[in-house]
């Protein structure tokens, strides 16, 4: 009987999957229109999801018993495989992996410390795991949309930033608007979500508790604290990663190294294999 | 070290306080993997001249600049000012003394003023309205202080941005193909004002430039690079006429 239920939750699972898939293949070939190819891209990280979810649920299935330590053990896994992640959009970076697990592991670090301080987030490794992923996810895109932004507007002007140098600037005043406006678009989207938050979103783990009998209002409450601990962990992930990359734009004597033409690390046989797209390319 | 030669304030503008400097690169080589960008180049440069730098795109010329105040570093050889090796001076100090003017202006979002300001402030001496004025009448931009740089023609920029350079008061003067980027006109009035601030503040100056016939109007010296190298120095007419 629960193997016939188990088999079923599985086969529905998996249409429902194949069905995500195919409208997810369907409007991101659409993006075409916009002069962007990211099907290949698209269809490797859908079918790296899947696997990597897979693989969750089956470790989750034998790790339910575990204690705080597991879950820990757990959550530094998934900080090293974010900064992974991170660093394969900046290849050409060598520092790339190790600001990105710092930042990430700061971020959030601290906001799953003070959950757990203040007894917002249960050590049970049922819980504790699944909420302090989404902060960890929530960290990764924050310290990969701040890298991303400030790499780009860097490159894009070496002439500025150069002219300040010439002018006797130091690195960090030459680069200070940059620094500003990366740090900012790494917050907006998890401000915007704080925004939204009741308004255009209600929240998973909401919803599961509210599913599992929990009063409304304390379902509510304690996603709000969730989420505020995501935008902790966001921003303190994007200020690290910024702070680490400002210092490391320059060299010793001031010169400027964050350029297009850095390529300081050659790509492994792992990234290759498993990161064939390092996104849009411009034609 | 911090200052080069006994100077007054970053923001006094009398040019008779400035002293000329005596640069000096011995065998200066910069070498990017495989790819030499400049191969032991040794010259000296004379304190209050005006060279110019000539040779083929990609001879190595904007490189040789770029090392001169140490944009890029050396990989071999060393750049000597006034006997001192330049790695003594703390960078910003060394590039507010030998300044530089990029091909393009690169002017800050902002007002002309608030360009000619940003390098005093660096170093602690803001530049006041009054010495803002008196620099841009110098470069023939009298009453643009207030001026948004997005309103500004190619040849106008190029000036703010070398009175821009000029606030810090370097005194040595680096062009990469100022006019480059010029119409005729634009190009001959800020050919013009090298020539003056080379006159007046007997400033040492350096200027790559592609044309010939500006060469010779406004450097009595010559370089000519080729493949990263050295390949002559000496008066204008002579090495134009050779190479």
């Amino acid at each position: 009987m629960l193997t016939e239920m188990l088999n079923t939750q599985i086969a529905v699972g998996l249409l429902q999957c194949a069905g995500a898939i195919l409208l997810c293949l369907a409007v991101v070939s659409i993006c075409r229109r916009f002069g962007v190819s990211v099907e290949k891209e698209t269809a490797i990280s859908l079918a790296r999801g899947l696997i990597q979810m897979s693989i969750v649920g089956v470790l989750l299935a034998t790790l339910l018993t575990g204690g705080l330590l597991v879950g820990a053990a757990v959550l530094l896994a998934m900080v090293g495989a974010a900064a992974f992640t991170t660093s394969q959009r900046f290849h050409e970076l060598s520092y790339a992996f190790e600001i990105s697990f710092l930042s990430i592991g700061s971020g959030a670090g601290t906001a799953i410390a003070f959950m757990v301080l203040t007894k917002g987030l249960s050590t049970d490794i049922q819980v504790f795991v699944p909420v302090g992923s989404m902060i960890i996810a929530n960290s990764m895109n924050a310290s990969a949309q701040a890298m991303e932004r400030f790499r780009s507007d860097v490159t894009a002007h070496v002439g500025q930033v150069e002219a300040a140098l010439c002018l006797g600037a130091v690195p960090s005043a030459c680069v200070s608007p940059y620094v500003q406006t990366a740090v900012y678009a790494s917050l907006l989207p998890r401000l915007d979500m704080l925004k939204s938050l009741g308004l255009v979103w209600i929240p998973g783990v909401m919803a599961g508790m509210m599913v599992a009998g929990s009063s409304p209002l304390y379902a509510a409450l304690y996603q709000f604290v969730i989420v505020t601990a995501i935008m902790i962990a966001s921003a303190i992930a994007g200020m690290t990663v910024i702070a680490v990359m400002r210092r490391r734009a320059f060299s010793s004597a001031g010169q400027l190294l964050l350029r297009n033409s850095t390529v300081t690390k050659q790509r492994g046989f792992w990234a290759k294999l498993l990161h064939r797209d390092a996104g849009p390319q411009p034609k | 070290m911090e200052n080069l030669s006994p100077r007054s304030t970053t923001t006094d503008l009398d040019p008779s306080d400035l002293q000329s400097v005596h640069m000096e690169t011995k065998n200066l080589t910069r070498k990017v993997g495989a790819r030499t960008l400049v191969d032991r180049v040794s010259v000296v440069i004379e304190p209050g001249e005006i060279l110019a730098v000539t040779g083929p795109s990609g001879a190595g010329k904007s490189s040789f600049l770029r090392l001169i105040n140490r944009l890029d570093e050396p990989t071999d050889g060393l750049v000597l000012i006034d006997g001192q090796d330049y790695r003594g001076f703390k960078p910003p100090v060394l590039r507010r003394e030998v300044g530089m003017v990029m091909q393009g202006a690169n002017l800050f979002p902002g007002t002309v003023g608030s360009n000619l300001q940003f390098g005093p402030a660096q170093s602690g001496f803001p530049l006041d309205e009054d010495k803002t004025n008196r620099l841009l009448v110098e470069v023939g931009l009298s009453g643009y202080a207030t001026r948004d740089v997005a309103s500004l023609s190619g040849g106008e920029a190029q000036r703010v941005s070398i009175a821009r350079t000029l606030a810090n008061q370097p005194r040595v003067l680096l062009l990469d193909e100022p006019t480059s980027a010029l119409d005729e006109t634009a190009a001959r009035l800020v050919e013009d004002l090298i020539v003056k601030i080379n006159r007046e503040r007997r400033m040492t100056c350096v200027i790559i430039t592609h044309s010939p016939d500006q060469a010779e109007r406004i450097a009595p010296r010559t370089m000519y690079m080729a493949s990263a190298r050295l390949v002559a120095i000496g008066p204008t007419r002579s090495i134009l006429h050779a190479h």
